[in-house]
């Protein structure tokens, strides 16, 4: 009790109640900066929902949101304008399955051969490679598209025009597996060694291990790398801009020239619109539709790790 | 599931079983040889394309009408701009709001709104990014098609990378060095500077280069923001002969990027510009992969050397 008194008197005598008021506030307010800074993530997304919002609905009164949404033409600075977004949504789908047919089988068998059946020495030199493949512009990319993979597809397929959806697709494809397999094999190895070995002990092979025990139990994850995929595929904007011609054209033939959403507001931002023309509006109004479709996947994707997550 | 009686039935049954093991242990090295030689084969092209296109002209002109002597001039120097900028932002407020979530925040809902948001953010399309910023940096903020606004842009697009590797990194730090500096009288500050951050920089460095790798690349929301595509000055430069020495002129400039500038030649007809864009590509491709094996390196050395 005396001991404690002492010390107080020690602090007093130091003037140090200043001082550690002077730091109290020093701490307040390194807090409030690091607080402040972690809601602007909140103000970002409030303000992409809002500035979308404010030109969609400038948009939507001149035209009905019906007509943007059953209209089969999308031909917004053209004289006889027409503002389906039709054309847009099935450029984007089809090339986006495209994508996904090639970079979900092949990032998936990938990363359950890194991870279950490749030697040490094999998973450690093909990670890092694939993590510098994700890193690649994809301007890049496009440029692969447009210049190399649609020449060669002409020579199987001579009527195939400069432009099509299938060779922006499966560019596109390639480019996504690095991510899928990364993540795919990074939700596999999570899995506890315990459940591998109570398999193998059952008597199964390595293949029946991976499909029948690993790959469930790493479901979250592995949905998860999918969702991340189709949301690549879907916002992925530079190699359909370069490859895949920006005409707007409403057709499920990768055969064919064709815009994405993501075409369309390049093209236009190519040119020369006025602020506050309608030709202006109408990207925003294609952003939100982008927004609203990647933010869908994203919940799913939420969802799915939320209900199947393991936890050991 | 059958049963089996009789041992040659099982035999039978243990060889089909190896030889699917077998047949997928092939599929695997099959599939990852094909993904490696497409990527060979694509990178190969653009080497072969490129490469005699590179010369110390191509980084000392301007873009020009004509393909033998246009150049990149403008548009690495455009890069490193708009990449200072983008630095700036986001390097202080990912930081700061990767270690607010991972040290001060409270439990509650809104630690958990902002932990979603983030998750979200880096879900959007990079093209968004480019919508927000010509709604919100170029129109109403009036910086115009300039280096801030691009700049800025791109921070906003990296924000949730830095925040992300900076949590990680605070995170692997074991609590005991918080529980050492509390005992010794630090304040919560303190303890995050002299301690956490100074261990954690390896990782929130490697962040930071993955960040601004992925930066670099960005050409929709540049494209966005209508930067323009053939320039062919630089903008004023950052140091002045005469008193304050330095200037932001430059920060209101037009600007060309790396990026743009092969997007251009790309969409030429004319094969002389294509093999510009593949010089440049090469230039890109080589920029991003130096940094991101920068930042695989900084983290293979990291994992190698802490050991709590």
């Amino acid at each position: 009790m005396a001991d404690k008194s002492h010390n107080k008197k020690i602090i007093l005598d130091a003037g140090k109640l200043g001082y550690s008021f002077r730091r109290r506030i020093h701490e307040r307010f390194i807090e409030s900066f690091l607080f402040l800074s972690a809601a602007l993530s909140i103000v970002i997304m409030l303000a992409i929902i809002m500035m979308l919002l404010k030109e969609s609905i400038i948009f939507f009164q001149h035209v009905s949101i019906w007509d943007f949404l059953t209209d089969t033409q999308w031909t917004p600075l053209f004289a006889d304008a027409h503002y389906g977004i039709l054309p847009l949504v099935s450029g984007t789908v089809v090339s986006s399955l495209i994508a996904l047919l090639v970079a979900l089988p092949m990032g998936t068998i990938i990363a359950i051969y890194l991870s279950e059946f490749a030697p040490f020495t094999i998973r450690e030199m093909a990670k890092p490679f694939l993590e510098l493949l994700g890193g690649v512009p994809t301007v890049v990319y496009g440029y692969f598209a447009l210049l190399f993979v649609t020449p060669l597809l002409q020579k199987i397929f001579p009527e195939l025009p400069g432009f099509n959806l299938l060779s922006a697709g499966l560019v596109m494809g390639i480019m996504i597996i690095p991510y899928v397999s990364s993540m795919t094999e990074d939700a596999m190895r999570a899995v506890p060694m315990n459940l591998r070995e109570g398999s193998y002990a059952m008597g199964a092979t390595r293949f029946q291990t991976a499909i029948r025990v690993v790959m469930p139990a790493a479901f979250s994850g592995i949905a998860a790398a999918y969702i991340l995929g189709i949301s690549r595929a879907v916002g992925e904007t530079m190699v359909v801009a370069i490859a895949a011609g920006m005409q707007p054209n409403l057709t499920w033939n990768p055969m064919e020239p064709a815009a994405t959403i993501t075409a369309y507001i390049v093209q236009v931002s190519l040119g020369d619109l006025p602020h506050g023309s309608i030709g202006y509006q109408t990207i925003f109004a294609a952003g939100l539709t982008l927004l609203i479709i990647t933010l869908v996947f994203n919940i799913i994707g939420h969802v799915l790790r939320k209900k199947f997550r393991e936890i050991y | 599931m059958k049963s089996v009686n009789n041992l040659d039935e099982i035999r039978k049954i243990i060889n089909l079983h190896k030889k699917w093991d077998l047949i997928f242990l092939i599929t695997g090295i099959v599939a990852l040889m094909i993904a490696v030689l497409t990527f060979m084969a694509l990178f190969l092209h653009m080497l072969i394309e490129g490469l005699p296109r590179l010369s110390l002209d191509f980084f000392t002109s301007f873009p020009s009408r004509r393909p033998e002597s246009a150049g990149i001039l403008s548009a690495w120097v455009g890069t490193t701009l708009v990449m200072l900028v983008t630095a700036v932002a986001a390097v202080p407020l990912g930081i700061g709001s990767g270690v607010y979530l991972e040290e001060y925040a409270p439990k509650n809902m809104l630690t958990e709104i902002i932990e979603i948001n983030v998750t979200n953010l880096a879900g959007v399309p990079s093209i968004i990014y480019g919508l927000l910023a010509l709604g919100l940096f170029v129109y109403q903020l009036g910086f115009g098609q300039s280096i801030l606004a691009a700049g800025l842009a791109l921070a906003l697009l990296i924000l949730p990378v830095v925040i992300v590797a900076t949590r990680e990194a605070i995170r692997s730090i074991p609590v005991s060095i918080r529980e050492g500096a509390y005992a010794l009288g630090a304040t919560k500050w303190q303890t995050v500077s002299d301690h956490l951050l100074p261990y954690s920089s390896a990782g929130i460095l490697t962040g930071i280069i993955i960040g601004l790798a992925r930066a670099i690349g960005e050409t929709a929301p540049i494209i966005t923001i209508g930067a323009l595509t053939f320039i062919a000055f630089l903008p004023p430069s950052p140091i002045k002969n005469d008193f304050p020495y330095l200037s932001f002129e430059w920060l209101t400039a037009p600007f060309t990027v790396m990026p743009i500038q092969m997007f251009n030649w790309v969409s030429r007809p004319e094969e002389a510009f294509q093999l510009n864009a593949a010089a440049a590509g090469l230039v890109l491709v080589a920029m991003t992969l130096a940094m991101n094996g920068l930042a695989i390196y900084l983290r293979y050395r990291m994992r190698k050397n802490i050991k709590w």
